[in-house]
């Protein structure tokens, strides 16, 4: 039941040992379990949920982080199509920037769930939770999930849309992508939490993220093809870890397209490491890697802050 | 570093400050030996001895800087001391954090309630995360609830909240969990006169309603007065340690505050003509005498020197600061925000 709002009424019903207010309190000293793995996973839980109930009280959050996605879909996508169309072999280019736009819209939210640990520090409510009895691992699990979850959703209403940009609705596609966002989100929450436990002033973090954000998405081929790239924008572009997030991503979409094999050829070339063709399933394995790895230096960094 | 040990270390001691009260026993909810912390260069509390005996209301007494919130972050296991040892609930602060932080409820100068969630969804979130057994969460809820009076705000959120309102809803928090030790850091700062009243009301009906120790730290002389012992801290140190009563006791004296056109010109005056050493303090000339209401009609036929107004006050515990540390709690106040920049600085890193 945890904190959702409808659980307390009935279960709270006057019982007979506690009458209305007044008089007596027959307070009988409530016995804390001592630590405990269950203990653990209902902390993990109670702040999942906490992220959920303040991305559902926020309904303005919702839709501007939708905004930002669809003006690349649909007004730079239509905006370029004309100059592009010579070479997307008769794609059309809102097509080919989809899979990128799925990233995106995780991206931003997921970004947004990490900000909020900024904003618990400055406003003291991060204090509650680093006085409770769980390990501090449990508190930073808790929100990366949470941040995870509610990225999800926003990808989700990104999914939907896919109609309009002429990707079918394939259910294997549509699970593929929703694992891929989990995924990418709850490493971006992971890298969001690491900066957290540094910088503790909102404005320096959104700074720092935007630093951080926007060159990693442009460079990770979100709205280009990655084969027949300049040198230097190759070697940026194996290095930058979105790359291995969008890249399986937009497999995932044109798998399930009907389009020539030029095009196939030419839009979704793949990500090669010298020349090697790197699997799907590695490149995912690349962004969980990451993302635990990022996961980890942020519970260590937060176990030592005081 | 276990209880045990850390309770020899207590008992061993030589010599506690005699005034205050005997050596620290094990059931003594808290207690400290030679606790200190330092910021680099700066000595925030240094090597502090004193123990709160079970249901107690204990309080912390000085101007903001004087290491009282130090004080409290160490027993509450949020700072590591430097030095020394404390035993919160028998447990130590730093070998057994998690068992100490079973034990106490924490109210602290901000806030730190979700603002986005309603009153009941924060208790919800406390209760998950101190693993409350379920059954008796529903329970309890309603019975903090309705200690401070919030019941039937529940459903609202936080960010509706009045200041008064939100400090009430951290009071309840505090005690959801049944700790053994409530600490209640400035509980009353920045709220206005009337909150303050009922914010104390409800500590002391929680004093009569639970079997509780509250440790509390307050820069407001008149609010140490609902306190069973205080402790005077100034500049990282306990100057003195006793009950209101007591420590009022031995001031003995009434205190006399004079205007005059030339405060230093009567200061000598009094010197020379009544032996008495006044001080300057809050802009005022101010001495302490035994009497003070008889002493008045002397010292307007005596002193030779013109006086526009004049006040005498029995004996408070403002009066026990300044005999303590040499100058009012404002005045320690003003001077000590030097010292508070400087902390506030080192302790961002």
């Amino acid at each position: 039941m945890a904190i959702g709002s409808s659980s307390a009424p009935k279960s709270s019903a006057p019982r007979d040992s506690s009458p209305p207010s007044r008089g007596r309190h027959e307070i009988a000293a409530v016995r804390l379990p001592s630590r405990s793995l269950r203990g653990e996973l209902r902390a993990i839980r109670v702040v999942w949920r906490r992220e959920l109930i303040r991305f559902s009280r926020d309904r303005l959050r919702i839709v501007t982080s939708l905004v930002q996605p669809f003006l690349f879909l649909f007004i730079l996508g239509t905006g370029l199509s004309t100059i592009a169309s010579a070479g997307t072999h008769g794609v059309d280019l809102r097509t080919f920037v989809y899979p990128g736009v799925l990233c995106m819209a995780v991206m931003f939210t997921a970004m947004f769930s990490a900000a909020s640990i900024v904003w618990d520090r400055e406003f003291g409510f991060m204090r509650e939770m680093m006085v409770a009895p769980v390990r501090r691992s449990s508190i930073v699990l808790g929100k990366c999930l949470g941040g995870a979850t509610v990225a999800a959703f926003q990808g989700v209403i990104v999914i939907a849309i896919a109609g309009l940009v002429g990707v079918p609705y394939v259910p294997v596609m549509i699970l593929e992508i929703l694992g891929l966002q989990l995924l990418l989100a709850f490493s971006i929450t992971a890298f969001g939490v690491m900066a957290a436990a540094r910088v503790t002033q909102m404005q320096s973090f959104m700074a720092l993220t935007q630093m951080a954000i926007m060159p990693m998405y442009f460079i990770s081929g979100a709205l280009f093809p990655v084969s027949g790239l300049p040198q230097w924008l190759t070697i940026l572009n194996r290095i930058d870890p979105l790359t291995y997030a969008v890249d399986p991503m937009r497999r995932a979409v044109f798998a399930h397209l009907k389009i020539s094999e030029a095009a196939r050829r030419a839009l979704d070339p793949g990500v090669t490491w010298w020349g090697w063709h790197v699997p799907g399933l590695l490149e995912a394995g690349v962004v969980a890697i990451l993302g635990v790895g990022m996961l980890i230096v942020g519970i260590i960094e937060f176990s030592r802050v005081e | 570093m276990g209880a045990d040990q850390a309770i020899d270390g207590v008992d061993l001691r030589p010599d506690l400050d005699a005034r205050a009260q005997a050596p620290a026993s094990e059931g003594d909810a808290v207690s400290v030996v030679g606790l200190s912390k330092r910021y680099g260069e700066l000595e925030a509390v240094r090597g502090i001895d004193f123990a709160v005996h079970r249901n107690e209301t204990f309080g912390f007494l000085g101007p903001n800087g004087a290491g009282k919130s130090t004080t409290i972050n160490m027993l509450c296991t949020l700072v590591r001391p430097s030095g020394g040892r404390a035993l919160v609930a028998g447990h130590d602060v730093v070998g057994e954090r998690d068992e100490v932080r079973r034990n106490i409820g924490l109210v602290f100068q901000d806030s730190t309630l979700d603002g986005y969630l309603t009153a009941e969804q924060n208790l919800h979130l406390h209760a998950e995360l101190y693993g409350m057994p379920r059954q008796s969460v529903a329970v309890r809820l309603r019975q903090v609830l309705e200690m401070v009076e919030l019941w039937e705000r529940r459903k609202s959120l936080v960010n509706t909240f009045s200041g008064g309102m939100k400090r009430r809803l951290e009071i309840a928090r505090g005690l959801l969990h049944s700790p053994r030790v409530l600490f209640l850091d400035e509980p009353t700062v920045g709220l206005d006169p009337q909150t303050r009243s009922s914010i104390w009301s409800y500590i002391t009906r929680l004093k009569r309603e639970e079997q509780i120790t509250i440790f509390l730290t307050t820069h407001y002389m008149d609010e140490a007065e609902y306190c069973d012992r205080i402790a005077i801290m100034d500049h990282g140190e306990i100057v003195v340690m006793d009950t209101p009563a007591a420590l009022k006791e031995s001031v003995g004296k009434d205190r006399v505050q004079i205007q005059t056109a030339d405060p230093h010109a009567a200061i000598d005056a009094l010197r020379q003509k009544f032996g008495i050493d006044a001080r300057l303090a809050e802009g005022a000339v101010t001495f302490g005498v035994a009497s003070g209401e008889q002493f008045v009609p002397r010292l307007f036929a005596e002193l030779g020197l013109p006086i526009s107004t004049v006040s005498v006050s029995r004996p408070s515990l403002d009066d026990v600061f300044m005999s303590y540390t040499g100058t009012t709690i404002r005045d320690a106040e003003a001077s000590s925000t030097d010292r508070m920049r400087t902390m506030a600085r080192l302790m961002r890193h």
